[in-house]
């Protein structure tokens, strides 16, 4: 009993990242109409936002101490860094806590990213065939991991949960828990609930919603759609970014930390169906958790190598069974 | 969406589609075809690159990007699973090459034929959806051929370390007609004649020979009925099964076919190098098949070569590059901007040459959607526009002198 406890609790980390990328990718789509094959780079990007924020506050300066000697001979460099030069404790905390405060510099920099490329370039695809659509957002995100490789280098950067998440917790008697991952579970259930919340409770959301639906008619309603649906763009590249900031303590990010879960989202969209914001949560849970279970020794005797293609499988399965997905509307992507 | 593809990229290829199949011009392109290829040894010579490494690149990843072309040119149907197939026929070859026999031909009939078998498989089931969810389901597939031969199948595959030929393989046709043992791996051999190592250009013939028979294969289908079929499926599969129609099986016939080319493109990899790995099936080899053929101008038959044959060139051009060499370049800057200069094109060219990759493909799909071969037709009309613009000036002159005319 305990081994599927700790299996299913494996899962909703994983489970919580794929949910997210999953839900901007289905906004954008549901929205723009726009398959969106830079949505993992948008992860990407914010993952190295936190390795940048995590940089710039452990930058140091050096001073020359010529009262205390190395051992050999020279005068002792001593390094201060300097968040704790100017704000003391505050500066200790502040680096220590460098993953959770990446968030607020996540949220900008990502909507600005998300606006930069929904007006630079996304809207002039509007009304593109989605093989374009593909092709050129692809050619976009080889751009974007090339940059981030030709800024932060081809290895992976690891980053550290602040000290007091670092450790594990009991979640039931005898079960420990990386306590990082269940506060990724409880972040990527937060920032679901905010955005249903919204799309649900006001009056933007409201038109979204109605936009996702039938755009022409919210259009001939007078209602600048368009604007909006630039907003949602960046709204999306923001659960992207802030995603991927807070997954790297749980895995150390590299310049093609993208490319991986963009094929894994785009198939828990698929699999939730397109479209539908319900079925990208729940399926980027499911997915997360089978992912899990499949890697248990146990699984394995009986399917070798059942872990490395679950996802592909259960996606393939899926599609043949009920090719809309698990909550799939009618009508979206059939032609 | 497909009809969109397909009034998109009939506008991008003007002598594909919409021409009337003419039999001896046709022949006459594939005559140029024919040397252009044969004869790079000497026209690649200025260009640097007329090693055989290099052209049978071309060669290769020219027939994967055919066979790519005639399933995303005439169909419309997005893959982005064909490195699998490629995978699968290097694999089978170099087992040929371990059981069989050192010679290439069996290698590459089993490449071939388990490249068409696996597309046969795949295709049957992904060809059930289209658009979006084809191009995932052949992902998927894809993924999950490389992730198994990194891990269950290792047996087959030998995972990491690459399947390879070694000395003490059983090669039964080889030991049938008393092949003396050698105290090296062997090489592949066209019937005893050696096709890698010091053989020099004869690697690389063999290569174009099979991608010119690729080439010609591929135009024939361009011009049959069951082009046109394809092409229908493009347009509109709705409108093809109204007349009576059923697309599926066009599609996979296409499929398989295009899956073979694949396949044949992996067992000639596994020729020139007899080795086989499973990073050739990831799903970023299947990107730079899709990229190829977009660049070169897909629905165009000489599109795929000539994309296949950029990207390998922009590749080997741009990694020789590196900082001290870019310094000799703009040597003759000032100091200050040479070096601001430097930094920042170093970032284009050695290792980061795929950042120009991704531009220059950016560039095509926004603005140049069909491709290398689209840019030339442009640049030909806009001659043609301006000489007889010229024309019509001169001649406009003599109207007026002669009115009567």
């Amino acid at each position: 009993m305990d081994a599927v406890i700790i299996q299913i609790l494996n899962g909703l980390d994983k489970g919580g990242a794929y949910a997210l990328i999953a839900l901007g990718l289905t906004l954008i789509f549901g929205t723009l109409g726009v398959v969106n094959f830079a949505h993992g780079a948008l992860f990407m990007l914010g993952a190295f936002v936190a390795v940048s924020v995590n940089g710039l506050l452990s930058l140091e300066s050096v001073t020359l101490d010529p009262t205390k000697l190395t051992p050999w001979g020279t005068p002792a460099e001593i390094r201060t860094k300097l968040a704790e030069e100017w704000f003391g404790t505050f500066g200790t905390t502040l680096i220590d806590y460098s993953v959770p405060v990446s968030i607020v510099v996540a949220i900008p920099v990502m909507l600005l990213i998300g606006l930069i490329m929904e007006r630079g370039l996304i809207q002039f695809f509007y009304k593109r065939p989605h093989a374009d659509q593909i092709l050129v957002t692809f050619g976009l995100a080889i751009v974007l991991q090339e940059i981030v490789k030709a800024i932060f280098g081809a290895n992976s950067i690891s980053q550290s949960a602040p000290a007091s998440l670092a450790g594990t917790i009991d979640v039931i008697s005898g079960v420990a828990y990386p306590t990082w991952r269940m506060v990724y579970f409880f972040f990527s259930l937060t920032v679901i609930g905010a955005v249903i919340a919204f799309l649900q409770f006001t009056t933007f959301g409201m038109v979204v919603r109605a936009g996702m639906a039938d755009r022409e008619t919210v259009g001939l309603l007078g209602i600048n759609i368009e604007r909006r649906f630039t907003i949602v763009f960046g709204l999306a590249a923001i659960i992207a970014g802030m995603a991927g900031a807070m997954y790297t303590p749980i895995l150390s990010p590299d310049y093609h930390l993208g490319m991986d879960f963009l094929v894994l989202s785009f198939v828990v969209v698929v699999v939730g169906g397109m479209g539908s914001i319900p079925g990208a949560v729940a399926a980027g849970f499911i997915l997360g958790i089978l992912q899990s279970f499949a890697a248990m020794e146990a699984v394995k005797q009986y399917f070798p190598g059942i872990d490395q293609i679950i996802i592909y499988l259960v996606a393939i399965v899926i599609l043949l069974v009920r090719p809309r997905g698990l909550m799939g509307r009618k009508g979206v992507m059939e032609t | 969406m497909n009809a969109a593809i397909a009034t998109a990229s009939s506008k991008a290829q003007p002598h594909a589609g919409e021409a009337p199949p003419n039999k001896g011009a046709d022949l006459r392109n594939f005559a140029i075809f024919a040397v252009a290829i044969l004869s790079m040894p000497l026209w690649l010579q200025p260009l640097g690159v007329a090693y055989p490494a290099f052209m049978q690149k071309i060669a290769i990843f020219g027939t994967l990007a055919i066979g790519f072309n005639l399933l995303f040119g005439l169909t419309g149907y997005l893959s982005f699973g064909h490195a699998a197939f490629l995978g699968v026929g290097s694999y089978a070859a170099v087992w040929s090459f371990k059981l069989l026999s050192m010679n290439a031909v069996p290698a590459l009939i089993f490449g071939t034929l388990f490249g068409g078998l696996f597309a046969l498989a795949i295709g049957f089931i992904s060809l059930r959806r289209t658009g979006i969810y084809f191009s995932i389901l052949t992902l998927a597939f894809a993924q999950m051929a490389y992730n198994l031969a990194y891990s269950v199948l290792t047996p087959i595959t030998n995972g990491e370390t690459a399947l390879q030929v070694v000395k003490d393989d059983p090669r039964v046709l080889d030991a049938m007609f008393g092949a003396v043992g050698t105290s090296s791996a062997p090489v592949p051999n066209l019937f005893g004649m050696a096709l890698t190592g010091d053989a020099g250009l004869i690697g690389f013939y063999f290569c174009a020979l099979l991608m010119i028979g690729a080439f010609y294969i591929s135009m024939r289908i361009f011009r049959s009925p069951f082009g046109m079929m394809l092409r229908a499926i493009k347009t509109n599969q709705q409108r093809m099964r109204f007349t009576g129609l059923n697309p599926r099986p066009y599609a996979l016939a296409v499929f398989v076919v295009s899956g073979m080319y694949a396949g044949l493109a992996g067992s000639m990899m596994a020729v020139v190098d007899p080795l086989a790995g499973a990073e050739r099936m990831q799903w970023t080899a299947s990107g730079e098949v899709v990229l190829m053929t977009i660049l070169g101008g897909s629905g165009t038959l000489i599109g795929p070569v000539l994309g296949a044959g950029a990207i390998k060139y922009f590749e080997v051009k741009l990694v020789e590059y590196n900082k001290t060499k870019l310094g000799e370049i703009f040597s003759f800057l000032p100091d200050s901007i040479s070096d601001a200069v430097v930094s920042v094109s170093s970032l284009f060219v050695g290792g980061g040459w795929h950042l120009t990759l991704g531009l220059i493909f950016m560039l095509v799909v926004i603005f140049l959607p069909g491709g290398i071969v689209q840019g030339l037709g442009k640049l030909t009309s806009w001659v043609r526009r301006r000489t007889s613009s010229s024309n019509s000036a001169s001649s406009k002159s003599a109207d007026a002198s002669q009115p009567a005319e």
